[in-house]
């Protein structure tokens, strides 16, 4: 089977590390902004205000039951046309992911938090600790714990997930590779399976650690 | 003790869930360096009674005083909450820190007071329950009687005037019954002041310097002298619980008719 040279020619190699950088910045940024927004929205959703918990409610199941296409094309598309915004396609993607991802902590957080006995407010309290004393040193540390596993689960699929943003005119792993392919079409006619196969390699490399430390972290915190 | 004020004063106790009165005006006082006992058959309220002394219910009406101050009865400030300790039957510690860590973060967070001082205190309250060696263990790695001495010092270390201990044995394994209630017994003679629920009827007469019975929301009967209670209770409501601790002895054997076939 040949073909496989296209991975040795030129820049082929080190342009598709460039993409999965931008696969990688764009994964890296919406985790970095998902996690506080997640974590305040997991809190607010165990807030005791029905009207609050209603409204988060409905946001969340919102973002979570749209595709992420569609939420791309909404931001992108919409931003310039509604706000006159003009978005790179990275910023947008950004922007959908990091909503996505703080709608997803966000539910999990709710969980990690109502997981935590009841037992354990009771004996904070007749320990004279306050109610925000309660939460930073007891409840939250614990739901924290919980949350790991599910996080390290989140963040695989976003790297995976980003494989749409190329169609918003983003140059992430995928369209680098698409674009390498077309390139050569009369040079290497076999070379897209080699292209693809590397791109694989790239993924599996990036995902796989996460899902260790995923299984790591569950069997660690399962006691 | 007459005269003087007691250490824990519970002043017409009301309290319902829904339509099911638990407490229909409970009054109870605890004097300084005295154990009292409340007994009562599954469902009567005891848990509710500490819960309400401690402030984790809402009281309905009534009142709950420490040496002498009025506690209100919603919001309870955390310092006059810290002068009540409480353990529960279930294991409650914090899955989160360690032995020493359960031991030192109210007095910490709470009291304000120093690491070196807060492990000094640790140190010397673990020693007294034999677990100072566990001191870095987390919670989910010892055995449920290792875990009731360790919340009894967390609660210890709050330097609390009245302790209110909840079945602190009615989730353990019998052997580790008696591991912990030697150190309830070991606090009583240290002139700590108690109010103890438990199904531990030996560990009650034992550790008892007055008893209460509850019943359908009313202190059904009080004892000064609690081998008297044990042996010969006045009420016959007192009499039909306490007999339900005793079995009959069987007077020969059957004729195994139910294990054949
Ligand atoms: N949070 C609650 N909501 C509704 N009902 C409650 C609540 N807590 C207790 N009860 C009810 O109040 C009554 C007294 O309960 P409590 O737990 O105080 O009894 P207890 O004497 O401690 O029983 P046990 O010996 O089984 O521990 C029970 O009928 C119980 O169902
Ligand atoms: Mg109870």
């Amino acid at each position: 089977m040949g073909g496989a040279e296209i991975l040795f020619q030129g820049e082929t190699i080190s342009r598709l590390l460039s993409g999965l950088m931008v696969t990688i910045r764009i994964s890296l940024v919406s985790v970095a902004i998902s996690i506080p927004v997640g974590v305040v929205v997991g809190i607010a959703m165990s807030s005791r205000h029905l009207l609050v918990r209603a409204v988060l409610r409905a946001i969340l199941e919102f973002v979570r039951v749209m595709p992420q296409l569609v939420l791309l094309y909404v931001v992108f598309f919409g931003s310039a046309t509604a706000f006159g915004l003009d978005l790179s396609g990275e910023a947008a993607s950004v922007i959908v992911f990091s909503l996505w991802g703080a709608a997803e902590l966000g539910d999990l957080v709710r969980g990690a938090l109502a997981s935590i006995p009841p037992i354990q407010y009771d004996s904070a309290y007749v320990l004279g600790l306050s109610r925000m004393q309660t939460f930073v040193h007891i409840i939250l540390p614990q739901a924290l714990a919980r949350l790991m596993p599910p996080t390290m689960n989140l963040v695989s699929r976003m790297v995976k997930t980003t494989s749409l943003c190329m169609l918003i005119g983003v140059v992430e792993l995928i369209r680098v590779g698409q674009q390498i392919i077309d390139f050569n079409r009369f040079q290497y006619p076999t070379g897209a399976l080699w292209v693809y196969l590397a791109i694989f390699v790239m993924y599996f490399l990036v995902c796989w650690p996460l899902s260790i430390a995923s299984r790591r972290l569950e069997r660690r915190w399962a006691a | 003790m007459s005269g003087a004020t007691p250490m824990l004063e519970l002043r017409g106790l009301r309290k319902s869930f829904g339509d099911e009165v638990v407490l229909d005006g409970i009054d109870l006082s605890v004097a300084s360096g005295e154990v009292l006992v409340v007994l009562g058959p599954s469902g009567c309220g005891k848990s509710t009674l500490l819960r309400c002394a401690v402030g984790l219910e809402p009281l309905d009406s009534g009142e709950v005083l420490v040496d002498g101050n009025l506690i209100s009865a919603t919001a309870r400030d955390a310092s006059l909450r810290q002068r009540v300790g409480m353990v529960f039957q279930s294991y409650d510690l914090f899955p989160n820190r360690t032995v020493l860590g359960n031991v030192t973060l109210s007095p910490m967070v709470v009291q304000h007071r120093s690491r070196s001082d807060a492990e000094e205190q640790a140190h010397s309250l673990l020693d007294r329950v034999g677990l100072w060696d566990k001191r870095d263990s987390y919670p989910s790695t010892l055995s449920g009687g290792q875990r009731q001495r360790v919340a009894i010092c967390r609660a210890l270390a709050m330097r609390p005037e009245v302790l209110l201990l909840d079945e602190v044995t009615a989730a353990l394994d019998p052997e580790m019954v008696r591991e912990v209630l030697d150190v309830v017994i070991d606090l009583a003679d240290g002139g700590l002041t108690m109010m103890i629920v438990t199904h531990e009827m030996r560990f009650a007469e034992a550790v008892a310097d007055r008893v209460v019975m509850l019943d359908q929301g009313h202190i059904a009967e009080t004892s000064d002298d609690p081998p008297a209670f044990f042996r010969d209770p006045a009420t016959p409501r007192a009499r039909a619980f306490l007999s339900t601790f005793d079995y009959r002895r069987r007077s020969g054997r059957a004729s195994g008719s139910l294990t054949k076939e």
